[in-house]
């Protein structure tokens, strides 16, 4: 097993959103699975806690040419300016209560260890960061249906999205007692992606050139000849990734067939998108 | 009935005039308090903060009073180091003001937190990377330079002074002052950079990110220039309402035009490199990362071009120049307007840089996120002014703050030998 | 904050830090000490002299 363990991975996804229909199943099963709290009143969505948020897009255009797509949104596990681990998050924390993990690339929480000064919140685009505003409450009996793998958090501490990692966990334990060194692509997989309906979450080692995300994204590790900050671009024209510009470099890549789903992935000054939208990764552009 | 407190050869309102006071003030105070048991009782829940404002109006406050609180470790820094022997008779209340400011500071960050009890993992687990790291450890510790600069001037109440070790202890503080003020000064020279740093690095948001010189954004560097230009317009200010207050000249005009001058002067340069940034980060910084300048001040209820205008602009460029002639310097109602945008215009940059951070939407298909804050942050955040208020009457009555009180009240009066 | 907590590295980010932190430190304690002792040693050195203010 102490291969296992040595090993460098860079755990991702790739999020279909042609085949995203907006279900919520992602978000219900990362709630159910990660033992978040209740509120009694869910209808404020900026203090309620959801690791998975499914967001609806429009392409704002007036009727029969609407087009919705819906996004869903875990932490993007960004590797930070470079990919180096100083995820914009991870470098903020003031009590190390953060961290990036190298072996996994998976930007983790540290509950007892977090002390709620929120910095972490700030410093994070995506809004993938929460807050325990309250005690953790569930609704009378449902207390018994909570996952005994992951803790639930206290008050007054940051929580997020950990690409599920007890199931990490859980796929190491169980190689180690089958004596495997390795562990297979669908040991491990999270509770977001097994849940889609649609199959539209695809979940690997970005590492592993054998699976499934890796396959579809493609990753450039080499840095953008156009912004030095951002490596694992796409090299698939169809994939992009949430605010890749600012060179956060997440790990959540998102797949779209439309033009306008793709540009809505980030900013762009006026003009500027019709200079991108065809620039993916170094390879591509050698080959171009 | 306190009459043997209060120093010798300056004359004190009535006790109970004075009670009558400390209890008005004492009422804001506990309204204060009650919000704060509230708050750590019941948790955050009691604000308006949300995922979107992690850092609200608790953290401007925070930011804001260590802003104007700078007047005490400029000052110092210019009296002990530099020498400008003219500043001995304004150094105490600014260092009055300093630890009243820094203590406000530090009970914010005690409220604020969402796990008070384990606050002290930020020096015991500290990442040495994080902003905030440099933050609590260098505002700890400019905090007990502070205390350290106080102490002879409590140990100077007239009943205390007659303690020989006490009298002693004041005095050779005094022998060393300069040493601890230098500490100060380095110290104050990380915690209001890295303050700004704490807004500059967040690489994840292009309204506050900044480029900079190594490890630091270059808001390390505005914040604590701003801090030592706009600090002593707030000691200048309270001089001023202190001195309404009382009815009494308590500083000379020559202390306050050379405290005023040298204010002038640093926010004058201070707003230049400001303006410097501004457009480079306009111009550079934030087309680079697909953004235009208008995107930050538009399509939203509250924050437009104004708020810039007005903080670099009517809270900058003009209390520097009225500040930097002479006939508006020494006249006192322009010298007044200067001070108070002063204090308003680093109040604005502080605001600018927590509350609009958070409000600017980032990813292109979020939404501005504005917030008003509850009656419990508004509370606690004035408690830090009444707790103010009642600091200053209290060392104003029983302490020698203003070493030119007796010359510039008494003139006529022959001083009066002690017995 | 110490070298036995497990967050510490002994590079160069801590050694610049904890550096400049723990040099302030240390010259605010020897400040203190000094003058406190200093002022112990002269109270003790007046207490005879009942001249004193």
């Amino acid at each position: 097993m102490k291969q296992e363990n040595k090993k460098e991975h860079k755990f991702g996804m790739v999020i279909d959103l042609d085949k995203c229909t907006g279900c919520g199943s992602c978000m219900v099963s990362c709630m159910a699975e990660n033992n978040v709290p209740f509120k009694e009143d869910e209808s404020n969505k900026k203090d309620s806690i959801t690791w998975m948020r499914v967001y609806k897009l429009t392409n704002g255009k007036d009727f029969p040419e609407t087009e919705v797509v819906y996004m869903p949104r875990p932490c993007q596990h960004c590797s930070g300016k470079g990919g180096h681990g100083h995820s914009p998050c991870v470098s903020v924390c003031p009590a190390t209560a953060t961290d990036y993990g190298k072996d996994t690339g998976i930007v983790s929480q540290i509950y007892t260890r977090c002390f709620g000064c929120r910095y972490c919140m700030g410093a994070c685009p995506y809004h993938a960061r929460y807050f325990n505003w309250w005690d953790p409450k569930w609704p009378e009996g449902m207390e018994n249906y909570l996952s005994p793998n992951v803790s639930p958090r206290m008050r007054g501490v940051v929580e997020k999205c950990s690409f599920c990692y007890h199931r990490y966990q859980l796929a190491r334990e169980k190689a180690y007692l089958e004596e495997r060194e390795e562990i297979e692509e669908m040991e491990y997989q999270t509770a977001c992606t097994t849940a889609c309906p649609a199959g539209a979450i695809v979940f690997g080692d970005l590492n592993n050139p054998e699976h499934e995300v890796t396959k579809i994204v493609k990753p450039d590790d080499h840095p953008d000849p156009r912004n030095p900050d951002v490596v694992g671009k796409s090299r698939n024209p169809k994939v992009f990734r949430l605010l890749e510009r600012l060179g956060t470099n997440t790990k959540v890549y998102y797949l779209s067939e439309r033009e306008w789903v793709r540009k809505a992935g980030d900013n762009y000054t006026e003009g500027e998108w019709e200079t991108i939208k065809n620039h993916h990764g170094k390879t591509q552009i050698s080959h171009g | 009935m306190d009459s043997a407190l209060i120093p010798e050869g300056v004359k004190r309102t009535s006790f109970p005039k004075f009670f009558l006071g400390m209890a008005v003030v004492g009422a804001v105070v506990l309204w204060g308090l009650i919000a704060v048991v509230l708050i750590w009782w019941k948790g955050l829940n009691q604000t308006n903060m949300n995922d979107y404002y992690g850092f609200a109006l608790w953290i401007w406050a925070d930011l804001a009073v260590i802003a104007v609180g700078g007047g005490a470790f400029f000052t110092g820094l210019l009296k002990y180091i530099f020498k400008v022997d003219e500043l001995k008779n304004i150094i105490n209340f600014a260092v009055i003001i300093g630890v009243i400011c820094y203590s406000s500071a530090l009970f914010i960050l005690a409220i604020d937190v969402g796990q008070p009890l384990r606050s002290w993992f930020i020096f015991w687990h500290a990442n040495v990377h994080s902003m905030l790291t440099e933050v609590a450890f260098c505002l700890s510790c400019y905090f007990a330079v502070l205390v350290i600069e106080f102490i002879p001037n409590v140990l100077e109440n007239r009943q205390l002074n007659k303690v020989s070790f006490f009298h002693h202890l004041a005095h050779n503080m005094h022998g060393v002052m300069a040493v601890f003020a230098a500490t100060g000064a380095f110290l104050s020279f990380f915690h209001q950079g890295s303050l700004g740093g704490v807004a500059g690095v967040m690489y994840g948001r292009p309204f506050a990110f900044r480029e900079g010189l190594l490890i630091w954004p270059w808001t390390f560097f505005l914040f604590t220039w701003s801090a030592a230009a706009f600090g002593p317009c707030f000691t200048l200010l309270v001089t001023k309402i202190t001195e309404a207050v009382t009815g009494k000249k308590l500083v000379s005009d020559k202390t306050v035009h050379l405290l005023a001058k040298i204010s002038g002067w640093m926010i004058t340069t201070y707003i230049i490199a400001k303006i410097i940034d501004t457009i480079y980060w306009a111009t550079v910084t934030v087309p680079a990362s697909g953004f235009t300048f208008s995107h930050f001040f538009s399509n939203n209820a509250f924050y437009g071009y104004w708020i810039l205008f007005a903080e670099i602009v009517l809270c900058g460029v003009v209390p520097g120049l009225l500040l930097i002639y002479k006939p508006t310097r020494e006249n006192s109602n322009l010298r007044l307007l200067a001070i108070i945008l002063g204090v308003i215009g680093v109040c604005l940059n502080r605001w600018v840089m927590v509350l609009q951070v958070m409000a600017v939407p980032v990813m292109s298909f979020d939404t501005w996120a504005l917030y008003i804050p509850s009656w419990q942050e508004v509370a606690t955040t004035i408690l830090p002014v009444a707790y103010g208020i009642m600091f200053i009457a209290l060392a104003y009555r029983y302490l020698p703050v203003f070493p030119q009180e007796k010359e510039l009240n008494y003139p006529a009066q022959p001083v009066v030998e002690g017995e | 904050m110490f070298p036995f907590c497990f967050e510490w590295a002994w590079d160069m980010a801590h050694a610049i830090f904890f550096g400049g932190l723990w040099y302030a430190v240390g010259i605010l304690g020897a400040g203190m000490t000094y003058v406190v002792i200093k002022s112990a040693y002269d109270t003790m050195n007046d207490s005879g002299d009942s001249h004193h203010h």
